[in-house]
């Protein structure tokens, strides 16, 4: 494989990020799953980049997973979007950062539906107006959070005490990168590198020493959609999306998978468990799975936070085999001991992963 | 093992690598005439039998030369050997003698 | 004094105009861009339907144009003036050239297969344009995998940057189905234990003699051929290709691995098309392609007197239809001087 090829894709599809005074809006699900990514993030941008990121309390959901599942109509998810651009107004920001890709996906829907249909802003405008009192700006810029890791990911590395490397061979590790779909698939041209190649995952784990693998699957959707896993009798067909991109990558022997999007690794993680106990069957070295981090997980290793304050504990499939073979240090027995050192429980062993 | 209430969908894309192809390996050495086929449906469309069952002998034949052959034993019987899919063939493919060929692939490939 | 012709473009249907105008009495000069006539022909192996050489197609025409047609090679042309009596054509160089009337036979250039990012071509190695493996026949050259195998299995996709709309071009180029079959035989022929499957939509076998070519790929040579659009084409770990398609005949998605895959790309009209059509001030349609006056009864003319249109500037065309259209021409040249 000529990675200059992907180069060329690449240079087609860049796109603007804005550099600073970001005004940033949370998912509503990743802080229960991935605790420590939110946190992470902030904690990079604030203090390693000495960013200015502003969030308001007052912010909520942008509907994402109403909408997607036909419970909110489009009117009403138009409106709530638009009161969250109105907070970042009267805040005095123009650059939006969601955390959440389906919500950087409802964004842009949103903003290139006002784009096309003007008429729809001016509904929305008076709705909002109507309903709160609000008034609102188009964010000048819109990028997701992983985005702006892209492109602050050559200070982080610089910053960084660590590499994406296997310390006892000193190979680069086999990274499998795995992109939200509602980043790049619906509008290619406002993700970096586009929907074939994407690159915003890629550019971070080359800068970060690991190696990234091109699996047939690739782009395969991991099955979290709203629509598709809400009930729980469709979860069957989540569950095989997963599968088939496990199936597709096992051969390649990845070290890792890194994604950034809260619902992928979410899936990608809880699901190797799943099928372990349904099928008896487990990806990775020795039954150990394939461990999943959100980009912020990773950056954060990079730069030497503390894994548990991360909240890798969390992890279904264990993330200690990779940390041993990046060489981060990890104390085991802190790892179910809460903020204050207060015991949280242990979770039961499953029965066919090696955790 | 646990049960979490649901099941794990199965794939249902044609694996070609995966699949037998014994089958359709024995037919086109006893009928040539088999690699003729465009996919028109014309042999289709006249079946008697395919007029009033589910039996489609295009998608049928097309289906061993993918190697997905788990349901042709029980569909074959549907075939009543009336000859009018002969007379349609714009190809010239001896398609009564295929339902023929395929049964003997049946047999010997003990199936 | 007789009256001087210029031809722009020295492909197959600028060839054969010249020829034709010189033989009527005309004094032709062709102006080729590149270093030698011949364009596209020159590197093709064989042409279908019958499978004779393309070499012969050209020296039929190289041997009648010597002494008979001047020919200025490394013809850059940057300004065409056009007078009430004649046209003057500046060459890069700095030559002049005067004519009484142009023949644009500017012609095509093939898709560039890069810009179907979901194929990998230029990325991953196993995936070849047809134009590529012509070039491996005329070479002489073994049909191998990239790490020099035999390749058990080879897979043809028709319709590579045409009739689609994420390319830019709607239209269908004609000829590359016909070009598909082809190729698979002479795959077949080389390597009777490589297995051959074709990928398309439709298979259009319009000329003479296509139709039969198809039965006997089929029959003496036993391609198979599978109805569905490739949508995806990714590498597995030894460097295989994995193709999915739909199998619409069967109504299912399918999966297979290839070794080596052959890209069918398309034509698009050619860069000395869009330049000396923009420079003449002559209408292109949402094709990109030369509209000549009339589509069915002047398809040689334009609306500028003096200026007229052969070949495949005017859209895709096989080198029978080239030829033909190429001395049609010369006769609506002829008809316009006399």
């Amino acid at each position: 494989m000529k990675v200059e090829g992907k180069r060329l894709i690449w240079k087609d599809y860049q796109k603007e990020i804005a550099e600073d005074k970001f005004f940033y809006v949370r998912s509503c699900i990743r802080q229960t799953f991935f605790p420590g990514s939110e946190w992470a993030f902030l904690k990079i941008m604030k203090e390693v980049l000495g960013k200015d990121v502003y969030e308001n309390p007052a912010h909520t959901t942008c509907t994402g997973i109403g909408y997607h599942s036909d419970i909110v109509p489009f009117d009403t998810t138009m409106t709530v979007v638009a009161r969250q651009f109105a907070l970042m107004t009267e805040a005095g920001y123009q650059n939006l950062v969601p955390s959440c890709i389906t919500s950087f996906g409802l964004y842009t829907e949103v903003m290139e539906t006002w784009k096309h249909f003007p008429e729809e802003e001016k509904k929305v405008r008076d709705y909002l107006k109507k309903a709160t009192g609000r008034e609102f700006e188009v964010p000048k810029n819109l990028a997701h959070a992983s985005d702006i890791i892209y492109k602050f990911r050559k200070q982080i590395a610089a910053k960084g005490k660590y590499r994406l490397i296997n310390k006892t061979t000193g190979e680069p590790l086999k990274v499998v990168e795995h992109i939200g779909c509602h980043y790049a698939k619906m509008f290619p041209s406002k993700g970096v590198g586009g929907a074939e190649y994407p690159y915003v995952l890629t550019g971070m784990v080359e800068d970060w020493g690991g190696e990234v693998i091109d699996y047939p699957e690739r782009r395969h959707c991991c099955g979290f959609g709203f629509r598709q896993y809400l009930v729980k009798a469709n979860r069957g067909f989540s569950v095989a999306c997963s599968k088939k991109k496990f199936e597709s990558m096992a051969p390649y022997k990845p070290d890792m998978i890194i994604t950034n999007c809260p619902g992928c690794p979410m899936f990608l993680d809880r699901w190797q468990y799943v099928i372990s106990e349904m099928e008896g069957k487990t990806y990775g070295e020795d039954g150990h799975g394939i461990p999943v981090f959100t980009y912020e997980e990773v950056a954060g290793l990079i730069l030497g936070f503390d894994p548990w304050d991360l909240g890798l504990q969390l992890h279904q499939v264990p993330t200690e085999p990779l940390l041993n073979k990046i060489g981060i240090p990890y104390d085991p027995f802190k790892k179910y001991l809460g903020k204050n050192g207060e015991d949280i429980g242990i979770p039961m062993k499953p029965s066919m992963l090696n955790a | 093992m646990i049960d979490f209430g649901y099941n794990i969908n199965t794939d249902r894309q044609i694996d070609y690598d995966a699949n037998d192809h014994r089958m359709s390996h024995f037919i086109l050495s006893r009928e040539p005439s088999y690699n003729l086929c465009i996919g028109c449906g014309s042999c289709t469309a006249t079946c008697s039998a395919g007029n009033f069952t589910d039996f489609n002998f295009r998608k049928l034949h097309l289906m061993i030369k993918r190697g997905e052959i788990s349901e042709v034993k029980t569909k074959i019987q549907k075939c009543m050997f009336c000859g009018k899919c002969l007379l349609v063939c714009p190809r010239g493919v001896n398609t009564r003698n295929l339902i023929l060929t395929i049964n003997c692939a049946i047999d010997e490939l003990k199936l | 004094m007789s009256k001087k012709v210029v031809i722009i473009g020295g492909g197959i249907a600028g060839m054969e105009a010249s020829i034709t105008l010189a033989e009527l009495g005309y004094h032709a000069t062709l102006l080729e861009k590149s270093h030698s006539t011949g364009g596209h022909v020159q590197d093709w192996y064989q042409l279908f339907p019958n499978r004779r050489p393309a070499k012969e197609v050209l020296t039929f025409s190289e041997l009648r144009m010597e002494g008979k047609v001047k020919t200025i090679n490394d013809a850059d042309i940057i300004e065409i003036e056009k007078n009430i009596n004649d046209f003057r054509i500046l060459l890069r160089n700095g030559k002049l050239v005067v004519a009484d009337a142009i023949v644009v036979a500017t012609g095509f250039d093939l898709f560039d297969a890069h810009r179907k990012e979901e194929y990998g071509y230029g990325i991953y190695e196993n995936v070849i344009t047809s134009a590529d493996l012509e070039k491996r026949f005329s070479e002489g050259k073994k049909i191998l995998t990239h790490d020099g195998a035999a390749p058990k299995r080879i897979g043809i996709i028709h319709c590579v940057g045409s009739r689609d709309e994420k390319s830019g071009n709607n239209y269908c180029s004609k000829v590359c189905c016909v070009t598909g079959v082809k190729q698979a035989i002479e795959i077949r022929e080389m390597l009777p234990e490589t297995e051959v499957f074709c990928f398309y939509m439709d298979l259009r076998m319009f000329g003479r003699h296509f139709e039969e070519l198809y039965k006997e790929s089929q029959e003496k040579w036993g391609v198979s051929f599978i109805r569905g659009r490739l949508s995806e084409a990714n590498e597995n770990t030894d460097g295989s290709i994995l193709l999915k398609v739909e199998d619409t005949l069967a109504g299912k998605p399918l999966k297979m691995k290839v070794d080596l895959l052959v890209l069918l790309a398309g034509f698009v009209p050619s860069g000395g098309t869009k330049a000396i059509g923009k420079m003449l001030g002559l209408p292109f349609g949402d094709d990109g392609f030369i509209t000549p006056k009339d589509e069915h009864t002047s398809t040689n003319l334009t609306d500028i007197q003096g200026v007229f249109v052969t070949g495949s500037c005017t859209g895709p065309k096989s080198i029978q239809d080239s030829i033909a259209d190429a001395r049609a021409a010369a006769t609506q040249v002829a008809n316009y001087l006399k």
